[in-house]
């Protein structure tokens, strides 16, 4: 099956980005595809390379980049809530004035359209929230 | 031709205290443009979100509730109302915002959008739906 | 085919576990998630709401949420099945859609 996920909820604050991980994670090792993760909400905050969790705890900023990286993942950032909630990349920093950018790696920003097509293409699409 | 979707959109919180009912319809008005089967559903503390008479400015929100009645004009004209929410709020369809859409299969006639259905026929809705955004 | 829906707070703090019950079709599957876990443990004052539907709806719980706040599998209302994130994940592929009552 092709999946997609949506994250709603920010790292650590509420539980969905660790269930979207594992859920994630374990469509994968069953042999099904992911065609995107999408972030909505304060779900955009799982995109920040600025995230210091302490050492001793899952770094869920991190987990996402790597998982991306290992299975090349998309992870899709929607860009109205990123503008709202201040996660940018190269581009939206200079587009919208700012001095700086902060997306992790794996992550890009896009629109909600992105979102729409996932549910389209995807044969199911799973939602993680508050 | 690529399949046709049956896309439900879930509203079941209130407007101002959290994002979700803004935006929710934000997804809803970029997803116009996609040409799915679209409907919306509104119950338990949603159907807070289409009250009439919404006014902001002491608390410095914008006020987001004319954004409903563009709907019609992005072919967006299936809006479930659960009457049992209503009931439990003390409302009527009266003290809902009047959504509504122009008919071009019926010479461009207006015509409401909102449907009060029970908790039933919403279930049948959300029971038949391909894909389900909640927010 | 049916619907998965699944419920991620506790019946004592939200009414999604009660709203699901409610809109789920027969033939359909609850899955409780996070701390929707709470919503599986019998003797509460909102259990009814699970055993009651139990029967037209299968009830479906995650293990790994129950083992992370201390829940032993005996304190479940009985004819709910636990599942891990392969479970999950299977739960969803076997339905047509899911549905997230946040």
């Amino acid at each position: 099956m092709k999946f997609s996920v949506m994250v709603s909820e920010g790292p650590y604050t509420h539980q969905a980005s660790d269930t979207a991980y594992n859920f994630t994670k374990a469509a994968l090792e069953n042999g099904h595809e992911i065609f995107r993760i999408f972030f909505y909400h304060d779900g955009v905050n799982n995109g920040t390379r600025l995230s210091t969790p302490p050492q001793d705890d899952r770094n869920i900023v991190n987990r996402w980049s790597e998982l991306a990286a290992e299975h090349d993942l998309d992870l899709v950032l929607c860009v109205a809530a990123a503008q709202r909630r201040g996660i940018a990349d190269a581009d939206e920093a200079k587009r919208n004035g700012k001095d700086a950018d902060n997306i992790a790696p794996g992550f890009r920003i896009s629109g909600l359209g992105q979102l729409i097509e996932a549910g389209i293409q995807s044969d199911r699409l799973v939602t993680f929230g508050d | 031709m690529s399949e046709v979707k049956k896309f439900l959109y879930v509203n079941r919180k209130a407007p101002y205290g959290t994002i979700y009912a803004l935006e929710s319809l934000e997804v809803v008005l970029i997803g116009a443009a996609f040409e799915q089967d679209v409907a919306l559903a509104f119950l338990d503390d949603g159907v807070y979100q289409l009250a009439k008479g919404q006014a902001t400015d002491e608390v410095g929100m914008k006020n987001f509730s004319p954004t409903y009645k563009a709907l019609g004009d992005y072919d967006v004209n299936k809006i479930y109302v659960e009457q049992e929410s209503l009931d439990a709020r003390g409302l009527t369809l009266d003290d809902l915002l009047p959504l509504t859409y122009e008919d071009e299969d019926d010479d461009w006639a207006e015509k409401d959008s909102i449907k009060v259905v029970s908790a039933a026929e919403l279930a049948e809705i959300m029971d038949q739906s391909d894909v389900v955004l909640s927010f | 085919m049916s619907q998965l829906h699944t419920v991620n707070k506790s019946p004592l703090d939200r009414g999604a576990l009660e709203s699901a019950v409610n809109h789920a079709m027969k033939g359909s599957a609850i899955l409780m998630i996070e701390d929707g876990v709470y919503g599986a443990m019998n003797g509460t004052s909102k259990s009814s709401i699970v055993s009651d539907a139990m029967g037209d709806i299968s009830f479906y719980v995650m293990g790994p949420d129950l083992k992370a706040r201390g829940i032993d599998e005996a304190r479940l209302i009985p004819g709910i099945k636990v599942v891990d994130y392969s479970g999950f994940v299977a739960l969803a592929a076997e339905h047509k859609a899911t549905q997230s009552w946040l």
